[in-house]
């Protein structure tokens, strides 16, 4: 079998790669997916010590975050449509009106 | 190496492998793609944690819902070779953003090398479940009885999602003035908005 450390790891791995993303993406649909990925390393954390400590909860938790993520995206897509039919650009960098 | 060892490191590297080339590609419609990859080889490990439902609603809600989703804005923005999005430039905050993700890189390094996910509190390797664990039947017992409150506070996050997404994206507002409501006064708000 496999040692739920390795799983642990992946999604540590997965969680990295997704800030990463985050950080260094110009392209703000990109960004909104890397988050999309964060959550994902979450729920595959959550699944992994549900499995391991053999409680249910774990995956009502998914369920819930898996909403989360959904409304996460509706929102922030109409949000990217609105500020590119202000801007006419998806660069992170040029939308700065609030920048100090 | 048995099965379960193979199909899980195949599965981890499809997993890293697409979720690295996502945020290193240009063209976002290949970014969502690479991202689909990643979703699937994730699902494959949670059926390999005996949790089918949540492998199914992962490949139906994510890789069928919420990133045709992001297809479809791809599409409205018409993005590809539109602009080019590479950074030239010396600027400071360019340099923080890589020297936080290489620190943060680092750091995930020495977590994982010392060991701390070995003894995270629960035994190393999984034991063999009693049957029901994971099924349809269980989730929706504790959903309907010991997570109902959240459950139903749920749906109201859900309409409030959408009622935001239809406000924000909605292309004709008065800003600062009352929206009109009857057709005569349709023309000369569009014209004052142009």
């Amino acid at each position: 079998m496999v040692p739920i450390s390795a799983y642990l790891i992946l999604a540590a791995v997965l969680f990295v790669i997704g800030t990463v993303g985050v950080l260094i993406c110009r392209n703000i649909i990109v960004m909104l997916m890397s988050v999309e990925l964060m959550l994902n390393a979450a729920n595959l954390a959550l699944i992994t010590f549900s499995r391991a400590l053999n409680i249910m909860d774990g995956h009502v938790f998914v369920f819930l975050v898996l909403t989360v993520a959904a409304a996460e995206a509706a929102v922030g897509l109409a949000i990217v449509i609105m500020i590119f039919r202000n801007r006419e650009t998806v660069n992170i960098d040029r939308f700065n009106l609030m920048k100090w | 190496m048995n099965l379960d060892t193979i199909i899980f490191f195949i599965s981890a590297i499809v997993a890293v492998f697409g979720a690295t080339m996502m945020i290193t590609q240009r063209n976002p419609v290949a970014s969502v793609l690479y991202l689909i990859v990643s979703l699937v080889a994730q699902a494959v490990l949670y059926v390999q944690l005996n949790s089918v439902f949540m492998a199914a609603v992962l490949l139906i809600v994510y890789a069928g819902a919420i990133l045709v989703l992001f297809l479809f804005v791809i599409m409205l923005l018409n993005l590809r070779g539109r602009e080019d999005l590479t950074d030239h430039s010396l600027s400071m905050s360019r340099f923080t953003k890589y020297l936080v993700s290489t620190l943060l890189f680092i750091e995930m390094l020495f977590v994982v090398r010392s060991g701390f996910f070995a003894d995270a509190g629960v035994t190393g390797v999984i034991a063999t479940q009693p049957t029901g664990f994971g099924s349809v039947e269980e989730i929706a017992t504790l959903l309907f009885t010991r997570y109902l409150y959240p459950f139903e506070l749920t749906s109201v996050l859900i309409v409030a999602a959408i009622v935001g997404a239809v406000v924000i994206a909605k292309r004709d507002r008065g800003y600062g003035k009352p929206v009109a409501t009857s057709k005569q006064e349709e023309p000369s708000r569009r014209q004052s908005t142009k």
